[in-house]
């Protein structure tokens, strides 16, 4: 058996003899690569490039111009709609600070009792896309909704949180607080106690060491929160579409593509505006971040000093994250109750409750939730996939260019769904699938891949996470005792990346299945719907919004299940890993 | 298959000329190097000096050296670790935290795709080799690195390879256990018969268990040999410094008379016995100068300038020709100690001086 491989390697063969870049030395791995290099160009890259393309295009002639941004801002709609964009992502930005600036100061800062309740609750709304609470938001907050209606019955007076642009800034900066709240909590906890005493000894206390000391270190981590929260709120389409807001970028976007129709060069103009605005915040974060690792906890030390309440102190933290909390899950309660009504309209509370559109969002949503599971199991399938394999191809080879696969994977960050969708439509409209009769556009397997593509960045960030627990030692040995690179992957690496991969799939799938802005986009027909498109639907008409909710409850359920489900995984594989290292 | 692997104890491993580079840094330099079948032999050398990279080259990993490297007469440099028969057993173990000992063990036999019956008995043996048999169903991570690392072994020698490469693999256990492990490494090695090379930066560890061993410098081997050898007759400076203690007294050796004499840049002269001569310098060991009171042609004059007691022998540091000399004196009850500040006579035999020429 030894002297097998032996002979081979000495006798040249053909093609060993013949210059080496006529054969370009394929092995599996670097295969691999090349194929998952064309997907992500096919399905990513190049329909973005396209969007771009088309918005400098002259319409008729098809000649490049700059024509079509002229016609933009010309226009007074889509000068008030960008206006209107930017001025809700930066209030939203604003008002998310206001909720997360105190949560995060009490529970780094002091020993308090309500930390815990702030780390979990804190996260509630990421689990919920925002736009399935905008309707019970309107029912609670809305001009007719519990809070206006007592407030018009006790004092006579009644406050606008819901209208017009106010009501999309309260729902994205409840939903999208969160952010800022873990980027700047963690930030917070990283800075050492030695850094504050040192300033301390040398004479800052109070308000001055606040300012010079605690936040400037934690100045990065708060702006990478940020930058994150505008970025979701002047992309998101479905909160606007569902409050009806329509004088917004994304939203124009979306009514042009579908009324005017798919050669009307502005929804073009606004995909790239996007785009751009995406990229620049992106660009913005990674600036403040470049350089500022501000980790400088070392051992024995771990955190800021945190102080004792005074009672009156321990009264007035209590009432404030109270009031937060309460705010914060007010759509999740206003879903609730609306899932359960009968009836709720120009009243404080539901006139009666029932479970009838529990029953009904099961009768005709079953087609809705077997869709959501078919995209999303794919999305969340392929995931992983591709994550596991590109991380291997960047983190464990040397195929040159390995670096651009992660690049290329991460790009679909800066890129709003409404973007994809609009590019998937344009380019894959004349793209005929073979035996089925019908353009790739309108094929449902579009939608599981946009929604593979807007996962994928998540996805990969955890699959890496995953490979650099694994010690390069554990695959050489597996080498030495005589193993393929390929049967170490599967034997050794893939098993022990297992956990993280999981957890990834979990995630995904969770995020897939509530997914607004791509899918609306790419449903050709209310047969492929899935899940968030079947809300929407639903929520359309005041009839509907029962059941809509009960869906809505649904989706918030598979999401909570997941998110809980990948913190086991991960937490499992964590242990399993370090119960051994104390000998 | 089988008789191939009875064989395989006795392979010795040949490297011719060779080079490595980690992109622009050259990192192995001219190595060349013939192990003996069955040997145990050590890599010996200070932290960044290449061991870690030569061993992993002839193991197959890490960046394609040039040159050759032949296993048992096979020549492996254009193979992949897999297809090497190489054991190696790692620093960190590496042992599979998602596989149970046994499962660990087996995996080179399930590998080359061994009968059932026949994994399960060389596994059984592998495990009473290492005297931990009754684990063989715990995980990893239930175990203590001295378990962990014999396990290593095992998995290791399981396959019955070639050679055994070993990477510092006393490195993560405490001090006592150190001790005991390496004993019984060699115990197992003797028994096996493997050609086995050992990699350490101890003298120590290389010192006890190693039949020769070869003192890796800046991706240089500087000398080859026993331990012993090395430590009476090292080649140059590095080696008289890193193998124990070592007193270097500069300047040269000139004929005088029927013998030849050793003249110290400041001026004292001594008779030696080397047969070359030219400027140098001669390395002295601290237990073979010894100190009197009278003055010989083979003794300098020095000042004592501090003494350490340390139980079975007095250390003393003593200002002679122009350097601070250590010298060792094996200490009885009673003995006359020399104090700090005395005026005394150090007398070296001249057999015991090695003499470097220069640029040694
Ligand atoms: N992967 C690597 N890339 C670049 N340089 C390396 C790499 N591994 C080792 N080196 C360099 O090679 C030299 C020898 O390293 P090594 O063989 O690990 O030394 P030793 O095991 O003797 O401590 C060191 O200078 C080290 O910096
Ligand atoms: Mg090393």
């Amino acid at each position: 058996m030894s002297q097998q491989p032996d002979v081979a390697a000495r006798r040249p063969t053909l093609a060993n003899r013949l210059p080496a870049f006529l054969f370009p030395r394929l092995n599996p791995v670097a295969l691999t690569g090349v194929i998952i290099a064309i997907f992500l160009i096919g399905f990513l890259i190049f329909p973005v490039l396209q969007v771009i393309h088309v918005a400098f295009q002259n319409p008729s002639s098809g000649t490049l111009t700059l024509q079509n941004f002229g016609d933009f801002f010309a226009t007074s709609l889509f000068r008030e709609s960008f206006v209107n964009s930017f001025y809700v992502s930066a209030v939203s930005v604003v008002v998310a600070t206001i909720i997360a600036l105190p949560l995060a100061y009490i529970t780094t800062r002091f020993n308090f009792g309500g930390s815990m309740l702030i780390q979990s609750l804190g996260f509630i709304p990421l689990i919920m896309p925002p736009f399935v609470g905008a309707v019970a938001m309107q029912l609670i907050f809305g001009r007719n909704g519990t809070i206006n209606l007592l407030l018009r019955d006790r004092f006579g007076i009644s406050i606008p949180f819901m209208e017009g642009l106010n009501g999309v800034i309260l729902v994205q900066s409840i939903h999208y607080f969160p952010f800022i709240l873990i980027n700047l909590s963690a930030s917070l906890r990283n800075i050492d106690r030695s850094m504050e005493e040192a300033a301390q000894n040398l004479g800052a206390h109070g308000l001055r060491l606040f300012r010079r000391i605690v936040f400037p270190l934690a100045t990065p981590g708060y702006v990478a929160g940020a930058a994150l929260v505008f970025i979701k709120v002047f992309d998101d389409l479905g909160t606007p579409l569902l409050l009806n807001v329509n004088n917004m970028l994304a939203p124009q976007a979306y009514l042009r593509i579908t009324s005017v129709g798919i050669s009307d060069p502005m929804g073009y103009v606004i995909s790239v505006i996007l785009v751009a605005f995406s990229i620049l915040s992106l660009w913005a974060s990674f600036l403040v971040m470049r350089g500022k690792d501000y980790a400088t906890v070392q051992k024995g030390g771990g955190g800021l000093a945190k102080r004792d309440l005074a009672p009156r102190e321990k009264v007035m933290a209590y009432a404030v994250v109270f009031f937060i909390l309460s705010l914060v899950l007010s759509p999740h309660l206003g879903l609730l109750l609306l899932s359960l009504s009968t009836i709720w309209s120009f009243a404080p509370l539901p006139d009666g409750y029932t479970l009838a559109n529990y029953a009904r969002m099961w009768e005709s949503s079953q087609g809705y939730v077997a869709n959501t599971l078919l995209y999303a199991g794919i999305a969340a399938t392929l995931d992983v996939i591709l994550g596991t394999a590109i991380a291997y191809i960047v983190l464990r080879t040397g195929i040159a260019g390995r670096k651009w696969l992660d690049y290329l994977a991460t790009a679909a960050l800066a890129v709003p769904g409404v973007v994809l969708g609009i590019g998937y439509l344009r380019t894959f409209q004349s793209v005929d699938v073979p035996f089925i009769d019908k353009p790739l556009a309108s094929w449902w397997v579009i939608i599981a891949i946009a929604l593979t593509i807007r996962r994928l960045p998540y996805a990969l960030r955890a699959c890496m996470a995953a490979l650099q627990q694994v010690s390069l030692a554990l695959e050489e040995a597996a080498e030495s005792l005589g193993a393929t690179k390929m049967r170490t992957i599967r034997k050794i690496v893939v098993p022990l990346m297992s956990g993280g991969i999981l957890a990834g799939f979990v995630t995904s799938f969770a995020t897939a299945s509530v997914e607004l802005s791509a899918t609306i986009m790419l449903v050709s027909a209310e047969r492929d719907s899935p899940l968030a498109y079947g809300i929407y639907l639903f929520m359309q008409t005041p009839s509907g919004r029962g059941a809509g909710a009960a869906l809505g409850i649904l989706a918030v359920v598979i999401v909570a299940i997941g998110t809980i489900l990948s913190q086991i995984i991960i937490e499992r594989d964590k242990k399993m890993r370090t119960s051994g290292r104390e000998h | 298959m089988q008789n191939d692997m009875v064989q395989s104890g006795l392979a010795g491993i040949e490297i011719r000329d060779l080079h490595l580079s980690f992109g622009p840094t050259k990192v192995l330099t001219g190595v060349n190097l013939t192990i003996r079948p069955g040997e145990f032999f050590a890599f010996l050398g200070p932290s960044g000096s290449g061991k870690s990279t030569l061993l992993r080259a002839i193991a197959g990993f890490g960046p394609r050296p040039q040159g050759e490297i032949s296993i048992g007469g096979r020549d492996v440099a254009g193979l992949p670790p897999w297809q090497r028969d190489v054991g190696m057993v790692f620093q960190s173990y590496a042992l599979w935290p998602h596989m149970s000992v046994r499962e660990n063990v087996a995996f080179g036999l399930r590998e080359r795709k061994a009968a059932p019956a026949e994994i399960r008995r060389r596994v059984g043996d592998a495990l009473d080799l290492v005297g931990l048999s009754h684990l063989a169903d715990r995980m990893p991570n239930q175990l203590s690195g001295g378990q962990q690392q014999r396990i290593a072994l095992a998995r290791t020698v399981v396959i019955e390879p070639k050679v055994l490469l070993l990477d510092e693999p006393l490195s993560n256990l405490d001090a006592g256990l150190r001790v005991q492990m390496r004993r019984e490494l060699l115990a197992l090695q003797r028994k096996l018969g493997l050609t086995t090379i050992f990699v350490t930066h101890d003298q120590e560890e290389a010192n006890t268990t190693s039949d020769r061993m070869a003192v890796l410098d800046g991706g240089v081997i500087q000398q080859v040999g026993t331990p012993q050898e090395l430590y009476d007759n090292p080649v140059n400076l590095f080696v008289a410094r890193f193998l124990g203690t070592a007193n270097i007294l500069e300047g040269r050796v000139e004929r005088a008379g029927d013998g030849v004499r050793f003249v110290s840049l400041s001026g004292e002269a001594i008779q030696l016995s080397s047969a070359a001569t030219g400027t140098g310098a001669i390395v002295l060991r601290p237990q073979n100068i010894s100190l009197t009171a009278r003055s010989t042609p083979t003794t300098l004059p020095g000042t004592v300038r501090h003494c350490e007691f340390l139980g079975s022998q007095m250390r003393y540091l003593v200002e002679c020709a122009g350097t601070e000399m250590v010298v060792d004196k094996p200490h009885r009850s009673g003995d006359q100690v020399f104090l700090p500040e005395t005026q005394v006579k150090l007398d070296i035999n001249a057999a015991d001086a090695v003499f470097l020429a220069d640029g040694r």
